[in-house]
């Protein structure tokens, strides 16, 4: 592999490339343009091959583990959007659908995104089940289901994404790269959380943050999802004892001011539910 | 939805094209910038000269920051407090009209940053830098429009912040702190954005095509942040890039 040669050939095509990839640059923000330029069978080469300049020697399996992790989560979320959006009334149209039109968009760009990134070593797509065994028999022909089922699936992956930065520590590509899906997978729950408050029920009084736990009115069958987002403790600091704008700083303000993360078991032990091989 | 978030300018996020999407957002940015001689002259990042070996020299030099973690964890605390500071004001001095609902929620925010604020002072410790002298002045806090404008821009430039600071970060405690405090962020930029244009809480101005949100380095942040910042800082051992 001459890498050189790969550096020359995609400088013929674009010109700006030794600018992108100077250090002073973010590589990865530039790949979408490249793309365009670079011919489709160098591209994943390309990538690894910057990737793996990136994360060098160190524990490169555990950054391929975290990676296949996370596109083992948006393939659930892009398919289940995908398959939201195309299933005709449930989603009224209009913003709801917009909205959820955009969320798709995005997990299907991550999944993408990630299977360039990984090239040959990404994990093939799993069969999802998102009935859950039968637990959401309507998720796909009652919108407020559908709504539950998305918003569990945005705070896992907040908090699922939250649980591995630990592995890409100093990482500056894998470790911004997903630090960077991470945030819009926020931006994605807390829209969601808006959507199915503004259904009323059970849902009427959450906020488009976490309050305490199990805070979305869905029932039981989500509390593994919310388990331990009621702490209020930070690196030692029991935040509900700091000063707040009166007195201290309440206990409902403590646990949303801070997200939690989930270990990989509990996230696939989650996921698991809606994987069917 | 519809039901609780009235969308003010339906128009923005359907009618406008991308290109102008990265207009306004490059628009937003200098505006916030405000890239002058005076702001950037108290911004002596590590590419300077370096003017504390001992890191012990503040004498003269402004607040110092200190470095490595340290470094990272007060430039945090300092986008902390400018945005406790605005949430502040913003609850004390509600614009003509603010539903219950956005009082409610920016009641929420604004104990959340303070939340942020107090754990940073206090994890910091003796290494935290002093309050920080901040200058709301060129907010119109009567003005809707500006009051969520400029929330809109201290919530995503939180959230790059964070983003472009987590590589930097050494202490894997400290980075999953930072994650723990980034998505808390996420969700107030995207409620904003909703209060400003319902349905633009992750769109182009923010997202990439690749689907990544934005991260910027520690100097470009202080850079935007230094025409909210009175008090003189030394940011010469914060790292960056």
């Amino acid at each position: 592999m001459n890498l050189l040669n790969v550096f020359e050939q995609i400088n013929a095509v674009d010109p700006e490339f030794s600018d992108r990839i100077s250090p002073r640059r973010e590589a990865i923000k530039n790949l979408a343009s490249m793309s365009k330029k670079v011919t489709l069978a160098a591209l994943p080469f390309f990538v690894s091959e910057l990737f793996k300049k990136a994360y060098g020697a160190t524990a490169p399996t555990d950054v391929n583990g975290v990676l296949n992790y996370a596109l083992t989560l948006e393939y659930l979320e892009a398919e289940y959007y995908t398959m939201g959006v195309a299933k005709a009334g449930l989603i009224p149209s209009g913003k709801p659908l917009g909205a959820i039109t955009t969320i798709r968009d995005h997990e299907v760009a991550h999944v993408n995104f990630l299977k360039q990134v990984l090239g040959s070593k990404a994990v093939s797509k799993p069969t999802f089940d998102f009935t859950a065994g039968g637990t959401f028999g309507n998720v796909f022909s009652d919108y407020d289901t559908f709504l539950a089922v998305a918003q569990a699936f945005e705070d896992t992956g907040v908090r699922a994404y939250k649980g591995q930065a630990g592995i890409l520590l100093g990482n500056r590509v894998v470790l911004t790269a997903a630090l960077q899906i991470h945030s819009v997978e926020a931006r994605h729950a807390s829209h969601i959380r808006q959507m199915h408050r503004a259904r009323g029920g059970g849902a009427a009084n959450q906020k488009p943050w976490i309050t305490g736990a199990n805070d979305t009115g869905i029932g039981a069958v989500v509390d593994p999802i919310y388990a331990g987002e009621d702490n209020v403790k930070q690196a030692g600091v029991d935040i509900t004892s700091l000063s707040g704008s009166m007195g201290k700083i309440s206990t409902s303000a403590a646990t949303q001011s801070f997200d939690e993360p989930l270990t990989a078991e509990a996230v696939l032990n989650i996921a698991g539910l809606f994987i069917k091989a | 939805m519809e039901k609780t978030t009235k969308p003010h300018n339906d128009s923005l996020f359907h009618s406008n094209s991308e290109i102008e999407k990265r207009d306004l957002r490059r628009r937003d940015f200098l505006k916030f910038a405000g890239a002058s001689a005076a702001s950037l002259a108290i911004l002596g990042m590590s590419s300077c000269k370096k003017d504390h070996d001992d890191g012990m020299d503040n004498g003269g030099k402004g607040l110092y920051f200190g470095s490595g973690d340290i470094a990272i964890l007060n430039y945090a605390y300092a986008l902390e407090q400018l945005e406790a500071a605005f949430y502040i004001q913003l609850v004390n001095n509600p614009y003509t009209g603010m539903t219950d609902m956005e009082k409610a929620f920016f009641t929420d925010i604004r104990d959340h940053e303070i939340a942020h604020r107090e754990f940073f002072k206090v994890a910091l410790g003796a290494k935290a830098i002093s309050s920080l002298d901040l200058n709301l002045s060129g907010i119109n806090f009567s003005s809707r429009e500006n009051v969520l404008a400029t929330a809109k821009t201290f919530e995503d430039l939180g959230v790059s912040a964070y983003n472009g600071a987590g590589w930097l970060i050494k202490d894997p405690n400290y980075l999953l702190l930072a994650g723990k405090i980034v998505s808390v962020e996420a969700r107030h930029a995207a409620w904003v954005r909703d209060m400003i244009d319902n349905g633009s809480f992750a769109n182009m101005e923010v997202v990439d095509s690749n689907g990544l949100d934005v991260a910027k380095s520690p100097s470009v942040v202080l850079s935007a942040a230094a025409p909210f910042i009175k008090s003189k800082i030394d940011v010469s051992d914060l790292p960056t890039y």
